[in-house]
């Protein structure tokens, strides 16, 4: 039997976790209640992130794992931004056989038209 | 099978071993966030043509209720964790224990998850023939778990909403067949997490987990946790739409 080097998390820290965690989710409801227009989505968006990547770092203890382990959450993350990314730019450029635009671009092309 | 912890011949070590285990867990856990990206992808473009739609739907949603069960499920993970963390400490008792808090709150989720279901299908809002948005405006006395204030703020949001969207019976449908569908996989795989929770009851009940070998447990709290970060998206993604309009 060889020694353990596995990195232990105290329990400390999993509760400064929790308690961000959980006025997180306070600060989230709060914020949905504030008229941000359309940037009511990217702030509910930013918070969840922050959420999920203190999940992922302390309790999935990705911040102690191997670079290997690391290396897979960040390509994993990457292909997503791929999905995303790629899927966003074609619906927001599509034009159909008559020439129209898909209704997500048509929004987009009168922001566009609007400045100028 | 291999329970005990002893080493297999193609690692050099115990801590190899562990490392190759995780890092199993963690490829299937991306090929789960592609899963739920393609979904959630789906959900966005959906969500940005019918906005009026998903606005209404996602206002008639419980936000006590959705947020009720964001803290029930954030405080299970943190008692995977404290499972976790029991067992690389050798705290046998606890391990049991903290086992048992994470399996109770997974079904006080899945109870909230009930009531809010079984009132979206006394209210005619699932997907299907009789699907009807308009069902508790055309019939209030069949709606009376709504408050008088809240009926109101419906009708009226009804209104704006079909002004703005002439076909919006069909546009709300969409909404909560993304509601259903997301929310329903996402309890499919709490079912199985809490499938797999039981099961380490057992093990842990037997006084298996020891500081060496704990792979089980740490790898079903990664599962856990993903399933977790789900939730963290899909409470703000589908209940907090369009609050601020209340």
């Amino acid at each position: 039997m060889s020694e353990q080097h596995e990195h232990i998390v105290s329990p400390k820290t999993y509760g400064v976790i929790i308690v961000t965690l959980l006025c997180l989710t306070a600060g989230t409801v709060g914020a949905a209640y504030i008229n941000l227009g359309r940037f009511n989505i990217v702030v509910a968006l930013a918070i969840a992130t922050l959420k999920a990547t203190l999940v992922v770092l302390y309790f999935m203890h990705a911040k102690y794992s191997p670079k290997r382990t690391q290396l897979v959450i960040i390509a994993g993350v990457f292909w997503l931004a791929i999905l995303l990314f790629m899927t966003m730019s074609d619906y927001a450029t599509r034009v159909d056989y008559r020439g129209v635009h898909y209704p997500m671009s048509q929004r987009i092309v009168a922001v566009l038209s609007r400045w100028g | 099978m291999h329970r005990t912890g002893e080493l297999y011949g193609q690692f050099k070590t115990l801590d190899q071993q562990k490392e190759t285990a995780s890092l199993g867990m963690w490829i299937f856990l991306v090929t789960e966030v592609m899963f739920f990206g393609g979904i959630m992808m789906a959900y966005t473009l959906n969500r940005h043509v019918y906005f009026h739609a998903f606005a209404m739907g996602s206002n008639t949603l419980s936000l006590q209720l959705g947020g009720f069960n964001t803290v029930v499920l954030l405080a299970s993970s943190f008692t995977m964790a404290m499972a976790v963390w029991s067992a690389q400490t050798g705290k046998k008792k606890l391990i049991t224990i903290f086992l048992s808090l994470t399996i109770l709150l997974g079904f006080v989720f899945f109870g909230v998850k009930y009531v809010e279901y079984a009132q979206k299908f006394h209210h005619h809002l699932i997907p299907g023939k009789n699907f009807n948005i308009f069902f508790c405006r055309d019939n209030p006395s069949k709606c009376d778990d709504l408050s008088a204030k809240d009926l109101e703020e419906e009708n009226k949001e009804l209104e704006e909403a079909s002004a703005a969207d002439p076909d919006l019976n069909a546009h709300a449908q969409l909404y909560y067949s993304a509601y259903f569908g997301m929310t329903g996989l996402h309890a499919l795989h709490m079912v199985i997490g809490a499938g797999l929770l039981f099961w380490l009851l057992r093990e842990s009940v037997a006084g298996r987990f020891t500081p060496q070998w704990n792979t089980p447990v740490d790898l079903v709290g990664l599962y856990w946790h993903f399933v977790d970060i789900v939730w963290i998206y899909l409470f703000p993604l589908l209940y907090l739409i369009d609050r601020h309009k209340n």
